[in-house]
């Protein structure tokens, strides 16, 4: 039997009749069209889904979209404004923060709840507070740079 | 991956999320963070047909003092314990154990009752449970009742409580005098899971003499247990290195190590007693202030 559910994504709200057993990342990805939150290890491990439900980093992939209903959902499609990149998209992008890119919307969203809860990291608390994210690239050596320019962009603008 | 399908329901009470669990029975299973359970119905380890979310019963998420105790809801997220200012003050081991399960995502949403309802035998709260000697409440049809920790873990994911119950709150003694602890672990190096980790609280007297000591190892068998040869090799003594080792070289007495794809049971074993002795040193260090 399928539910109704209704959301916020991204500042738009969403409504749809799903089934149950729908996962929030192929709601996300196949009824709202939003395909930036990829599906990687698809056993809650890798990250690469991690999106913002009410405010907290979750593992899309883990949650069936009946969960989220009512929520408040951003996804990396919701960070850059009037066509200006996020600063911590604009680290990625300065400290080479990628090289495939399969893991980076993941990796910036965890990036967002990080330095809302730890606004001037230490080196090891981003490597602890991505510790849910894989990349399988870059050794994480210019994503945890990329966190820091982010972080101390940020502080700048404060 | 797609689960089998199910019923979704999200009671909005205790009573009718009891009234459900009556009514479906072995159909049906609680949802609470859904960090165990989610990933075993995708692989279709666990296929309910019934799914009961307690995410939207109110008054089951909260840390309050409450008559010589620390009360937790049972929906309370780990990083809810992990942040909590009042564990940190009062019971911080709780708060470093709940800040080293999983990852940031995984504490978002998984659940301090959810974990130890579930019983995985390399969860990480087990151990620090059990070395605190904590109190678990369930709710039934006929009201509640209190589990002590001594009773609750009885095998392979597998614990005290019933069909038609629900865990609501899980309540931790506070310390008392000159008491310290800590949760040191092990971790499979991409689940994060305690290949073997080790709790340890103690309490000294004024003189520097053990009073009491709550030893909890997970990870090594099919359940945390108490390290009860630990735990006798230290109360009544002066707590210097000699002794903590001696204690700590029983760690992996009355555990039923398994062999797994982690190890074998000499390697685990050999974990047990490492992890108990250094958990045993930082506890009696805080202990000692």
């Amino acid at each position: 039997m399928k539910l109704p559910v209704k959301m916020t994504i991204n500042g738009q709200t969403t409504s749809h009749e799903v089934e149950p057993r729908l996962l929030l990342v192929h709601y996300i990805r196949e009824n709202v069209g939003l395909t930036g939150t990829h599906v990687g290890c698809d056993t809650s491990q890798c990250g690469a889904c991690t999106i913002l439900m009410n405010g907290q980093a979750v593992k899309a992939c883990n949650l069936f979209a009946v969960q989220a209903d009512g929520a408040s959902i951003q996804t990396i499609e919701g960070l850059a404004k009037n066509g200006e990149l996020h600063p911590i998209q604009q680290g990625f992008w300065e400290k080479h923060g990628l090289q495939c890119g399969f893991c980076t919307p993941g990796m910036i969203m965890a990036a967002c709840q990080l330095l809302e809860r730890y606004p001037t990291p230490t080196e090891e608390q981003i490597r602890h507070q991505l510790e849910g994210n894989l990349c399988r690239c870059t050794g994480y050596h210019n994503i945890v740079k990329a966190i820091q320019w982010a972080a101390e962009t940020m502080a700048a603008k404060k | 991956m797609y689960p089998a399908a199910f019923e979704y329901h999200a009671p909005a009470s205790v009573r009718e999320a009891l009234g459900l669990l009556g009514q479906y029975k072995d159909d049906a299973k609680l949802l609470a963070g859904g960090h165990s359970l989610v990933p075993m119905m995708k692989l279709r380890l666990a296929q309910p047909k019934h799914l009961i979310d307690l995410k939207k019963i109110p008054g089951l998420s909260y840390i309050k003092e409450d008559g010589g105790a620390i009360a937790i809801g049972a929906m309370t997220t780990h990083w809810q314990v992990e942040s909590s200012a009042l564990l940190k003050q009062k019971c911080p081991v709780l708060s470093e154990t709940a800040a080293v399960i999983g990852d940031p995502a995984v504490r978002n949403l998984g659940t301090i009752g959810g974990s130890l309802a579930h019983a995985d035998p390399a969860a990480d709260m087990p151990a620090t449970i059990i070395a605190h000697g904590a109190e678990f409440v369930c709710e039934g049809p006929k009201g509640r009742r209190t589990v002590k920790v001594d009773d609750w873990f009885l095998g392979l994911m597998s614990t005290a409580v019933k069909e038609d119950e629900l865990l609501v709150e899980v309540r931790v003694p506070l310390w008392a005098g000159k008491t310290g602890g800590a949760y040191l672990k092990f971790p499979h190096p991409a689940s994060r899971f305690a290949v073997v980790g080790a709790a340890a609280v103690v309490t000294l007297d004024g003189a520097g003499k053990c009073t009491k000591a709550g030893v909890g190892i997970t990870g090594a068998g099919i359940k945390a247990v108490r390290a009860r040869d630990v735990e006798a090799g230290l109360v009544g003594k002066n707590l210097d290195q000699a002794t903590i080792e001696a204690a700590a070289a029983k760690a992996a007495e009355g555990v039923d190590v398994q062999a797994d794809l982690q190890g074998s049971v000499e390697y685990k074993s050999h974990l047990c007693r490492v992890f108990a002795r250094r958990a045993l040193e930082a506890a009696v260090k805080r202990a000692r202030g």
